[in-house]
């Protein structure tokens, strides 16, 4: 978090080393590269799979996803894709909200929102594919 | 927020035209931003005419013969005017680039419209305030570090590695780059910007220096390096044809590979 930029008698140099470098960054921007990648590799065979579920009822649907591999596809997106939403949404608010308290607040709603949304389609695949 | 529309004592408002050069028959018209910090007024774009049969061919020219000739007050920096020493960055017909290598000729349609580097604070007319941008540049320590002592003769390079610098050491820390970036306008407090970076890698790529850890340290955070998003208006709007943005990847991938 940065300091509030007055205009105070610290030198240039000091207002530009601020707190420090956090060492820390590397992790999201790699995972955010992987789960591009992932996502382009998976997007082919999850259109296919949205194609077949169109049009059948919730038991049509119950049993393509009892297929193991098209229930592990369809995870494997979500988890893909909530992540990458996650840290492309925090890249958003971090280059553009710049007051530390709103910035705080909305990433943690960030998270929130990306990890409801991550459990709550995980959740509705595992109990159509296991046909609860 | 982000601040998307200027601040009230910002805009500009007005402006005077100047009346032309008499019996002049080649004229250009420029279009120049004018702000005086002691008459506090908003900024204007004064016009002027310039008679081209008289001045040289580039926007430089154009902005001297003005002073010259018709406006003594108009304020911008200048010094070797041939591309070397970066003083007279400033946005000609939109885009970063020094006066001095931009011929007015190649600035189509109308008037030579002439602003100050975007994005910075203004100290009159078209000298922006770069004191940030020259802090940043030495936050990076833009010199070689070594822990061995200093040889009797020198340090030594390879071929091979001396030109792994070509495509860097050739910044003249002119500030086109910097000031034409979005992330460097929404957060140049935080992110460093392509220029100190680009310089950064230049120091991180030289085979002689004994601190690339350290360097690669300095930098690893999401606001210095990461807010880069390779948008690439720094790589056009460079003068001398560099490219930051490719400079600030590798670093990125220096930074993952030493993680994996």
């Amino acid at each position: 978090m940065s300091a509030p930029n007055s205009p105070s008698m610290r030198t240039p140099l000091a207002r530009v080393r601020n707190l420090g470098a956090s060492h820390s960054g590397t992790k999201d921007f790699w995972r955010q590269r992987l789960t591009a990648v992932a996502m382009t590799l998976l997007i082919v065979p999850v259109i296919v799979i949205v194609l077949m579920l169109l049009g059948r009822n919730q038991a049509g649907a119950a049993q393509i996803l009892g297929s193991m591999p098209i229930a592990i596809v369809l995870l494997l997106f979500i988890i893909a894709s909530c992540w990458h939403m996650k840290i492309g949404m925090q890249v958003v608010i971090e280059d553009y909200v710049h007051s530390e308290k709103v910035k705080l607040a909305s990433v943690m709603a960030n998270n929130f929102f990306c990890i409801a949304v991550a459990l709550a389609s995980i959740y509705a695949i595992l109990k159509l594919s296991s046909g609860v | 927020m982000a601040e998307f529309a200027l601040p009230k004592n910002s805009r500009i408002t007005g402006g005077k035209t100047w009346p032309k050069p008499a019996g002049a028959t080649q004229t250009r018209e420029f279009k120049v931003y004018r702000w005086n910090p002691d008459d506090g007024k908003n900024p204007s774009v004064d016009t002027y005419t310039i008679d081209t049969a008289e001045c040289g061919p580039m926007v430089l020219d154009g902005l001297i013969w003005i002073k010259n000739h018709i406006d003594p007050t108009l304020t911008f920096r200048r010094s070797c005017r041939e591309g070397v020493c970066g003083s007279c960055a400033m946005n000609i017909d939109g885009q970063n680039t020094l006066a001095c290598t931009k011929s007015m000729h190649d600035v189509k349609d109308g008037a030579v419209k002439v602003n100050p580097l975007p994005h910075q604070p203004v100290v009159k007319d078209l000298v922006p305030d770069l004191t940030n941008f020259y802090a940043q540049y030495a936050s990076i320590e833009p010199w070689l570090k070594t822990t061995t002592p200093t040889p009797q003769k020198e340090w030594k390079q390879s071929h091979e590695d001396r030109e792994k610098l070509d495509g860097l050491y050739e910044c003249i820390l002119c500030a086109c780059c910097s000031t034409s970036c979005p992330s460097y306008w929404w957060n140049s407090e935080r992110f460093l910007g392509p220029a100190a970076l680009l310089q950064a890698t230049r120091w991180v790529k030289d085979s002689r220096d004994e601190a690339t850890g350290e360097r690669l340290d300095n930098l690893e955070d999401p606001f210095r390096l990461y807010r880069c998003h390779t948008i690439m208006n720094c790589a056009k709007a460079c003068p001398k044809g560099l490219n930051p943005s490719e400079a600030i990847a590798e670093l990125k991938l220096k930074m993952v590979e030493r993680q994996i």
